[in-house]
C-alpha cells in the first residue's frame, strides 16, 4: 500500500503527508534542498524570492509552538504570504466541520495548507478533498506521522554522521502514541540505517512494532549498545493516568537518560530529542544541554527543511 | 393482488427440504403451495420464467439497521425495504439503537407500523436488553416480545458489568428469549477503529486486539452456560472466537453464531489509506482470522451470514478516518459477496443459501426459510450468472458507504417475493 497520492504524474512532491512511499533519491533530494537553504538565514537579508505571490495557510487544529513558528519563518524566508490560524478555539467549536472550514479558505485563494490535527489521517483527508491546485504539508496528524519533524531530524544526523549506512539508531520512550517516531522509523529505513532499535516498556509501544522495520528493546542499559544516535522523545503527563506507567520517577529510573547511561552508547553518539523537553522524566538536563546533544541544531535546522519541503511541492509542475 | 404464481424452469434450491432439481415452485394465498406436481385446478395469474435462474427461501437477515426511527437523514424504511426486496432479503431483524432505543412495546409497535407502510411487513424489532441499552436495568422484555420483538441485544453497548448480564440473560432465559450478542469488551476495546495489527501500527490508528472479542465471547459462554439463555453470537470477526464457538457446541452448550458478509471477504491489508469506507465494527482483521472464519462457515460452527446493513449519510463519512461513522451498508451486496464465497470454493452453493435462510430462520425459530408448502412464500430468484456494477443506477440503499462501490459482481436477484406478493422485479426482466 503506497501513498501515491503525495506525488505528482511525474513523481514529484506535490503533498507531504508521510514519508511512506517516497523513495530514497526524493528523501535525499529533499536533504539536498535544505542544505542550500542553510546560508539563507544566516544572510543580512533571510530571504529567498520563490514562493513571492503564493499563498500559505498555517491550520493547527491542535497546539504548538515550535512547529508552527519554523513552518511560519519558513514560508517567509520564501517570501510567501503566510497566515497562522489556531482552529482549536476557533470555526470547530462553533460545530463547522473540517470539510467546511477548509472549503472556505479555498475560496480565499490559498496555495498551500500546513495542516496538524490531533486524528490520524486528517492531513490526508484535507489533501484528498481540497482543490487540485492547493499542496498539503502534514505538520502532525494524531499518531500517524510529522514527517517534516522526521525530515529534519535526517537532515541533522547527515550534517554530523554524513552517511546512514553504518549507523545504529536508537528511539526511546513513547513509540506508541508517537507519529514522530513512526516518520522516524520510515525516513531511516528508506535512507538505508543498518539499525533501528526501539527501546520502550511494552506499554508505550503499538502491536506488531517490529513490523515497522525495528528491533525490540525493553531495557534502556541493553538498548543503548553500540548506539550511534540516540532519539529522546517526550513523555505526555496523561500516560501516567491511563495506566500505561506507574510514575514518572520509575519511568525515568528505568527509561530516562543520564550521564552515565549515555557512556554506554558509542563515544560520538549523539542525542537528539523533537521537544518540547521534560527535564528529569525522560532526559536530565546535564544530557540534555551537554557536549552531545544535538537539540537546538534540530530546531534551527527546521527552518532550512521546512523551506525546502515547501518549495519543492509547490514547484511548477506540468500537468499532473 | 395476492394471486396464484408459477415461478418454472428454474434449479430450485431448498437446503431445509435437501432439493436441488430444475423445477417449478407453485404458491397460492401467500402460501408455498408445491414444490412438485402442479396443485389440482391450479391456474397462475403470474408466471415467472426462471430458465438458468436459481429460486430458493428468501433471505433472513439476522442484523440489520434501517436508521428510523430516529435517524432518518441517513435512511428510511422506505428506502432500505427496497433495498431489501432488491438484494432477495425477505425478512430483517433490526437492532435496537434506534433512537428512541426499543426498550418499550410503544417502540417496538411503531417499527411493526413503519414496515407495513413500506409495504414491507416482516421486519422484526430486537428487543434492547437493558433499558436505553445503558447496561444497568432490565428492559421490560416480556412485553417487548409481546409487541413483537424476536429476541433481546444490547446491541453495541456494553453491560455495566457481568451481574447485570448474568441477570438479564436469566431473565432473558425465563420468558425463553434468545439473546444476540456482539461480543466486545468495551474497555479493551478502548475506542479503536482498526484491528491491532501491522496496519494500525503504521498509520497510528487507535487499535481493537481480537481479545476484545473473545473476552467477551468466553464470558458469554460461560454465563449461557450457567442461565440456560439461549444465545446466538453476532458479527463475530477472528479465529479464536471461531475456535471458541466450535469448542463451546462439542461440549454441548447450544449456542450459534453469524459472520457479516463483508467480513468473509476483507482484511486489514485490504483498507485503503484512511479510507472511510472501510471503517468496521469489528474491524477487518487478518487474512488467517478471514481464513478460519470462510471455515467455520464450510464446518457449520458459523451458522448463518448476516449483512449488518449500516447505510450513513455522506456526511458521516466525510472526515479522518478515527472520526468517522462504523458500518457498511451492505444490504445488496450480500448476495453477489456469497456467491464469490461459492466460486472461490469456500462453501457449497447450498451451504450459502442454507447461511442466508434456513439457518437464521432455525435461530429465530420461524417457520420459514424454506419452500416448505404451506410456509409463507418468501422466494428469491436470481441469475448466478448476471454481471451488474455497484452503481447509482443499480444502488437502492440510501447510504452508498461501501468499500464495493464501483464494481462489478457476478449474480443479481431478479425476482424476490415476500408472503407470495412481487416485491421486486430487475427492470430488465419486466
Amino acid at each position: 500500500m503506497t501513498d501515491n497520492l503525495q506525488l505528482n504524474a511525474e513523481g514529484k512532491l506535490k503533498h507531504f503527508l508521510t514519508i511512506e512511499g517516497l523513495s530514497q533519491a526524493l528523501l535525499t533530494e529533499i536533504l539536498d534542498t535544505a542544505e542550500s537553504f542553510v546560508g539563507v538565514s544566516d544572510q543580512q537579508i533571510k530571504k529567498v524570492p520563490l514562493l513571492r505571490g503564493k499563498t500559505i495557510v498555517n491550520l493547527f487544529f491542535e497546539n504548538s509552538t515550535r512547529t508552527r513558528t519554523t513552518f511560519e519563518l519558513a514560508a517567509k524566508r520564501l517570501s510567501a504570504d503566510v497566515l497562522s490560524m489556531s482552529i482549536a478555539t476557533s470555526s470547530t467549536s462553533k460545530g463547522e466541520s473540517l470539510l467546511d472550514t477548509i472549503r472556505n479558505l479555498e475560496a480565499m485563494f490559498v496555495d498551500m495548507f500546513v495542516v496538524r490535527h490531533a486524528i490520524s489521517g486528517a492531513a490526508h483527508f484535507i489533501a484528498q478533498h481540497t482543490a487540485p491546485h492547493i499542496s498539503v504539508i502534514n505538520a502532525g496528524d494524531g499518531q500517524h506521522a510529522h514527517p517534516t519533524q522526521a525530515m529534519l531530524d535526517m537532515f541533522t544526523i547527515r550534517q554530523i554522521k554524513k552517511d546512514f549506512a553504518p549507523l545504529r539508531v536508537a528511539i526511546i520512550g513513547d513509540i506508541l502514541h508517537s507519529r514522530v517516531a513512526r516518520s522516524q522509523i520510515q525516513a531511516l529505513n528508506a535512507l538505508g540505517t543498518a539499525e533501528v532499535r526501539v527501546i520502550a516498556p511494552k506499554t508505550l509501544l503499538p502491536a506488531h512494532v517490529e513490523t515497522l522495520g525495528v528491533t525490540v528493546s525493553h531495557n534502556l542499559t541493553e538498548g543503548l549498545q553500540d548506539i550511534d544516535v540516540i532519539i529522546m522523545l517526550r513523555l505526555q503527563k496523561e500516560r501516567m493516568t491511563s495506566a500505561l506507567l506507574p510514575s514518572e520517577s520509575e519511568y525515568f529510573k528505568c527509561f530516562g537518560l543520564t550521564e552515565s547511561k549515555l557512556k554506554i552508547a558509542k563515544p560520538d553518539a549523539i542525542v537528539m530529542h523533537p521537544g518540547p523537553i521534560n527535564r528529569g522524566v525522560e532526559i536530565e538536563s546535564n544530557v540534555a544541554d551537554g557536549p552531545q546533544s544535538v537539540i537546538l541544531k534540530q530546531v534551527s535546522n527546521g527552518i532550512a527543511v521546512r523551506m525546502a519541503i515547501m518549495s519543492m511541492a509547490m514547484q511548477p509542475h506540468g500537468v499532473s | 393482488m395476492m394471486g396464484k404464481i408459477h415461478i418454472r424452469h428454474g434449479r430450485v434450491i431448498d437446503p431445509a427440504n435437501e432439493i436441488d432439481r430444475i423445477g417449478s415452485v407453485y404458491i397460492a394465498d401467500g402460501k408455498i403451495a408445491s414444490v412438485a406436481e402442479e396443485p389440482a385446478g391450479f391456474k397462475a395469474d403470474i408466471v415467472i420464467d426462471a430458465s438458468n435462474q436459481i429460486v430458493c427461501p428468501g433471505f433472513i437477515d439476522l442484523s440489520v439497521r434501517l436508521r428510523e426511527p430516529g435517524h432518518s437523514r441517513k435512511a428510511t424504511f422506505k428506502s432500505e425495504t427496497r433495498a431489501a426486496a432488491s438484494a432477495g432479503v425477505t425478512t430483517m431483524c433490526l437492532q435496537p439503537d434506534t433512537n428512541p432505543v426499543i426498550d418499550t412495546a410503544a417502540v417496538a409497535e411503531l417499527i411493526k407500523e413503519l414496515a407495513e407502510k413500506a409495504n414491507y411487513p416482516q421486519v422484526y424489532p430486537i428487543a434492547a436488553l437493558t433499558q436505553k441499552l445503558e447496561g444497568n436495568e432490565l428492559s421490560s422484555m416480556l412485553a417487548l416480545k409481546e409487541a413483537g420483538c424476536i429476541a433481546v441485544s444490547n446491541a453495541n453497548q456494553p453491560i455495566r458489568n457481568l451481574l447485570i448480564l448474568r441477570r438479564a440473560m436469566e431473565y432473558a432465559a425465563s420468558h425463553d428469549l434468545l439473546l444476540m450478542f456482539r461480543p466486545n469488551d468495551y474497555w479493551l476495546g478502548n475506542n479503536g477503529c482498526a484491528h491491532e495489527g501491522p496496519v494500525a501500527t503504521r498509520y497510528g490508528l487507535p487499535s481493537i486486539p481480537d481479545a476484545a472479542e473473545t473476552i467477551a465471547l468466553d464470558q458469554c459462554l460461560e454465563l449461557a452456560e450457567l442461565t440456560r439463555c439461549r444465545v446466538h453470537f453476532g458479527q463475530i470477526s477472528c479465529k479464536r472466537s471461531v475456535i471458541k464457538i466450535h469448542q463451546a457446541n462439542k461440549y454441548g452448550l447450544n449456542v450459534s453464531a453469524d459472520v457479516s458478509i463483508h467480513q468473509l471477504h476483507l482484511t486489514e491489508n485490504d483498507i485503503k489509506p484512511f479510507d472511510s469506507a472501510y471503517h468496521v465494527l469489528p474491524p477487518f482483521r487478518t487474512e488467517a482470522d478471514k481464513q478460519y472464519l470462510r471455515q467455520g462457515l464450510a464446518s457449520g460452527t458459523i451458522s448463518s451470514i448476516c449483512s449488518d446493513h449500516q447505510p450513513h449519510d455522506i456526511d458521516a463519512k466525510l472526515g479522518a478516518f478515527p472520526e468517522t461513522d462504523p458500518g457498511v451498508s451492505s444490504l445488496e451486496t450480500l448476495l453477489p459477496l456469497m456467491l464469490k464465497l461459492v466460486s472461490q470454493h469456500a462453501i457449497t452453493m447450498e451451504q450459502g443459501i442454507a447461511a442466508l435462510s434456513e439457518q437464521p430462520a432455525r435461530i429465530l425459530q420461524l417457520r420459514s426459510g424454506a419452500l416448505t408448502p404451506g410456509f409463507p412464500a418468501d422466494v428469491c430468484v436470481f441469475d448466478p450468472d448476471m454481471d451488474w456494477q455497484i452503481n447509482k443506477q443499480n444502488w437502492h440503499s440510501r447510504g452508498v458507504n461501501t468499500p464495493f462501490w464501483n464494481q462489478t459482481f457476478k449474480g443479481r436477484v431478479t425476482h424476490t417475493l415476500q408472503a407470495g406478493k412481487v416485491i421486486f422485479c430487475v427492470p430488465s426482466y419486466r
